[in-house]
């Protein structure tokens, strides 16, 4: 198997000598291209499941206890008379966070881009091993099959917070969804990290043995720094949440007692002794945090090539961007105590995470202002996919601040758990990934289905979600300061907060426009499909080497032979050339240097 | 591919664009990136393992004490002789693998067969010693009594010699009790199979043996377990005596805590997984290679990407045996 795959990837210039049938072309494809939409599709359809989960918690905190219709339609018996259950709302808490971390900005997000862009950048015919890849995608698919089958399971899905602390996790009776909800969301887990796993192997060794030829480490566009370092962080941090999965089942079906120690239901004393929530905790968040860089790292890929390419300038410290990508890849890994400042850790350990935290801050900080420094004085092109560039700089700015006070454990344990701590995530990797995904989208949508996204629904849908992502964002602050909790289905019991329920019906307007709003995108996206106007070859006019690829897409790429590469991918408004971009492929001219910023 | 030279200024320099920068080929290198997630799973473990031995480092159980047993030598006491045992043939194991990777390098069928089938015994015999060894842990040896707050008392004569129940303890016929199980209703209560004696058994057997002691699993500053004297003996059986414990399972521990059943069960289980794992994979290629698949294709690339993992499966067994056995 291993030579034919191994043939396959380089040896013929006419790689769709294959029949394709149906089902081997748009099912179970092996073809990296097919693969990428296979994954945006399945992630969208997870976002929308977890949007709407989104917007049916806004609707509780705005107007807690009240009927609504909305309520009796999805939830059912979740919500008699159309009253949300308390139950329920943990469990959307839990869905909400683990289908937007993991489904959508993980899969939707890596595996869309890595798969389309690593292949076509880089020069190679398709993935290392295009059978690996399919599996890769079929496990995602189960996985998520498995989650929502999670959400009708007879005691509603699991329940415990996307983070699944034990006991609430590890003890089948501790609630209501700690039963087969919890079990199904540990085994679409398991089901994710194999996926996972095979996706980010591909990556790796596509991105390390399958470059064309003189495409060099430092000629590799940013989006293809960000995949191939977004995969090595995958395969170093995944492992361990399977780790603590797995000692978690045997806690929970087994009788072991490695999370457990102590506890008491109904007056009966359980025989675990000895085991440590704390340590579950360790576990996790040695993946949890890297798992925010996992997610926002291919958007700072794919906003630097954007951002580049409609500018119409180099992107701005090339270099430097690729050390703060390493930095940010290292720094992830040993700054997972800030999660844990309450936890009854060695308040020690909270001042040495605390210090690595705040290092994080140094090459982010790198990274947005060569962003600013790459637009200053550009010739900007104002598409869709540029705005959501930018609102990805300017959200990723905004919650990167507050990440500031969160990872100083002095400042935290004020606001730890609070609204607070829900607006700095949300801006700095929900929004702003999303943003990033966005602009992926708008960008690379005529290389994905050879035609074009309408611009003008592309503009509404930009304006309107930036506005109604600052105004549910914005104002969570200011509540989350004055102390409100997160993961409270009502606060109505709580005189202290009863200044704060205004805040919450605005916040929740705004999350049901911004939401709403979406339906554009998603009518602009399906239609444009069979719709949409048909794209040249190179819309953006931009220079790596997937525009120099035919817009019909063919297995392997390019007809004939695979272009060289001869230059780096940022040459936009080279002096001496006619126009203003030179694709990576042009040879130099005679006496022309290579220059690299 | 097309023979055309471009020179494109890159040639020479390593991870210069082109194929296999690393001398590797794309199958090679995924096992390396594998091994690198496999091994952090490990580490995973073994940290959690790290973490909850500190928090019981001064009772945790030594493993000097827990594994003393060698097939065939019956009521001998000889500490991690066999685990000894178990290591060399695991390494030797290795060492064929890598002879059997070298001979592939020569194209060497007949050679490639023979250590390929010295490495699946070797993994046999690992596996199987590890059952025993599994077996031998759960059977337990002296027998102890947990105490209300979980902790373990076992018995030693005036010498400080290990004394078993059965030396001690007299069964009375007619005490049976019945155990609760699920379907009784209490459905979260479980407990291990009924110990042969009760725990008044136990307390009468030590009042009439004024020569046997209670010893708890408290460590000394010398490292030694904490010997209680008579009155100490019968007092701490008698007030907080609850559960009598033989061998070990997930719930209790003849030996300790009950962490480092736990985690001795899992850790040595899952590695063993992996073992057997490498088996079944050394067994698909051992095939292939008599099949002369390799042959045909002028490469025995497959014999090293498993041997790639059964190094790895060797390496990892050397850190558990080192947290488990050694320290």
């Amino acid at each position: 198997m291993s030579a034919h795959a191994d043939n396959h990837a380089h040896d013929d210039d006419h790689g769709h000598h294959h029949k394709e049938t149906f089902v081997t072309k748009y099912i179970f494809s092996q073809d990296h291209k097919m693969i990428a939409k296979q994954y945006l599709i399945t992630g969208t359809i997870m976002g929308v499941i977890g949007v709407l989960m989104s917007m049916m918690m806004r609707m509780q905190i705005a107007w807690p206890e009240e009927p609504n219709v909305i309520f009796e339609a999805l939830l059912g018996k979740w919500a008699p008379d159309g009253v949300m259950d308390a139950d329920i709302y943990l469990a959307l808490v839990t869905i909400h966070g683990t289908i937007m971390v993991f489904f959508v900005l993980t899969a939707g997000l890596s595996g869309t881009f890595s798969n389309l862009l690593i292949p076509l950048q880089i020069g190679a015919r398709d993935m290392a091993s295009g059978f690996l890849n399919m599996v890769s995608y079929w496990l995602f698919f189960l996985s998520s099959v498995i989650m929502v089958i999670s959400l009708f399971v007879e005691a509603g899905p699991a329940a415990a917070g996307w983070t699944i602390y034990p006991p609430l996790s590890a003890l089948p009776m501790a609630q209501a969804g700690s039963g087969m909800g919890m079990t199904l969301w540990l085994v679409s887990m398991a089901i994710f990290i194999a996926s996972s796993l095979l996706g980010s192997l591909n990556y790796i060794v596509t991105v390390i043995n399958l470059r064309t030829k003189g495409m060099s480490m430092t000629r590799l566009p940013l989006t293809i720094w960000c995949f191939f370092i977004t995969a090595v962080i995958g395969v170093i941090s995944f492992p361990v949440l399977l780790s603590a999965a797995l000692l978690l089942i045997m806690d929970r079906s087994f009788g072991t007692s490695f999370f457990l120690s102590d506890i008491f239901i109904q007056g009966e004393v359980l025989h675990y002794q000895g085991g440590s929530p704390v340590l579950f905790e360790h576990l996790f968040w040695f993946l949890g945090h890297p798992e925010v860089y996992i997610v926002i790292l291919p958007a700072m890929g794919l906003v630097s090539e954007i951002m580049a390419s409609n500018s119409r300038k180099p992107i701005f410290g090339y270099r430097a961007m690729i050390a703060s990508i390493l930095a940010i890849a290292f720094l992830s890994t040993i700054v997972w105590g800030h999660h844990m400042f309450i936890s009854g850790m060695n308040p020690f350990l909270g001042s040495v995470f605390t210090f690595t935290t705040l290092l994080i801050a140094i090459p982010s900080a790198v990274k947005a202002f060569n962003w600013i420094t790459t637009l200053w004085k550009g010739n900007l092109q104002m598409n869709p996919a540029m705005l959501f560039s930018i609102g990805f700089v300017s959200t990723f700015i905004t919650g990167g601040l507050t990440g500031i006070i969160l990872g100083d454990s002095a400042l935290d344990i004020n606001v730890h758990d609070t609204y607070f701590v829900v607006a700095h995530f949300h801006l700095v990797m929900g929004i702003s990934a999303l943003y990033g995904m966005f602009a992926g989208i708008y960008h690379w949508y005529p290389k994905m289905f050879g035609r074009m996204l309408n611009k003008n629904l592309g503009y509404i849908h930009f304006w309107v979600t930036a506005v109604c992502a600052y105004g549910v964002f914005f104002p969570m602050h200011f509540i989350g300061m004055a102390g409100l909790p997160r993961r409270y289905y009502t606060n109505s019991n709580f005189p202290l907060f009863d200044d704060l329920a205004n805040v919450n019906v605005i916040i929740t307007i705004f999350a049901l426009v911004g939401g709403v709003v979406q339906i554009l995108y998603l009518y602009n996206f399906f239609a444009s499909i069979f719709y949409g106007k048909k794209t040249v070859q190179n819309p953006w006019k931009s220079t790596t080497l997937e525009w120099t690829a035919p817009i019909k897409h063919i297995h392997g790429n390019w007809e004939g032979e695979i272009p060289h590469v001869h230059r780096w991918p940022y040459d936009y408004s080279k002096p001496g050339h006619d126009v203003d971009f030179v694709p990576q492929n042009i040879p130099l001219k005679d006496g022309e240097e290579e220059l690299q910023h | 591919m097309s023979t055309t030279v471009v020179n494109t200024g890159t040639e020479g320099k390593t991870w210069g664009g082109g194929n296999k920068p690393l001398n590797a080929s794309y199958g090679k290198m995924m096992m390396w990136f594998f091994i690198v997630s496999d091994a952090l799973t490990f580490s995973g473990f073994l940290a959690a393992y790290g973490f909850s031995r500190f928090k019981f480092i001064d009772s945790w159980p030594i493993a000097d004490e827990v594994f003393t047993h060698v097939p065939f030598l019956h009521g001998q006491e000889l500490p991690m002789i066999y685990v000894a045992f178990m290591t060399f043939i695991l390494i030797m194991s290795s060492v064929t693998m890598v002879l059997a990777v070298d001979a592939g390098h020569h194209l060497n069928k007949a050679k490639v067969t023979l250590y390929m089938f010295l490495t699946i015994i070797g993994g046999l015999i690992f596996v199987g010693s590890q059952a025993w060894e599994w077996a031998t842990f759960i059977k337990g040896d002296f027998g102890a009594v947990q105490t209300k707050g979980g902790n373990i008392l076992q018995f030693v004569d005036n010498e400080g010699h290990r004394v078993a129940l059965r030396d001690f303890v007299t069964a009375d016929a007619h005490a049976d009790r019945t155990q609760h199980q699920r379907k009784s209703g209490l459905w979260f209560v479980s407990e291990g199979t009924l110990p042969t004696y009760t725990i008044d058994e136990v307390v009468h057997g030590l009042e009439s043996h004024e020569n046997v002691l209670v010893r708890t699993q408290t460590l000394t500053e010398e490292g030694e377990k904490t010997v209680l004297s008579r009155q100490e003996s019968l007092k701490q059986i008698k007030e907080n005596g609850k559960l009598v414990v033989e061998g070990a399972n997930l719930q209790v521990n003849e030996y300790g805590s009950p962490l480092f059943a736990d985690f001795f069960f899992f850790i040595t289980g899952f590695h063993g997984f992996h073992v057997f794992s490498g088996v079944v994979i050394n067994i698909i290629i051992f095939f292939n290679v008599i099949l002369g698949t390799y042959e045909r294709r002028k490469s025995y690339e497959m014999v090293e990407k498993v041997g790639l993992y059964w190094h790895f499966v060797d390496l990892v067994w050397v850190f558990v045996f080192t947290f488990f056995y050694l320290v």
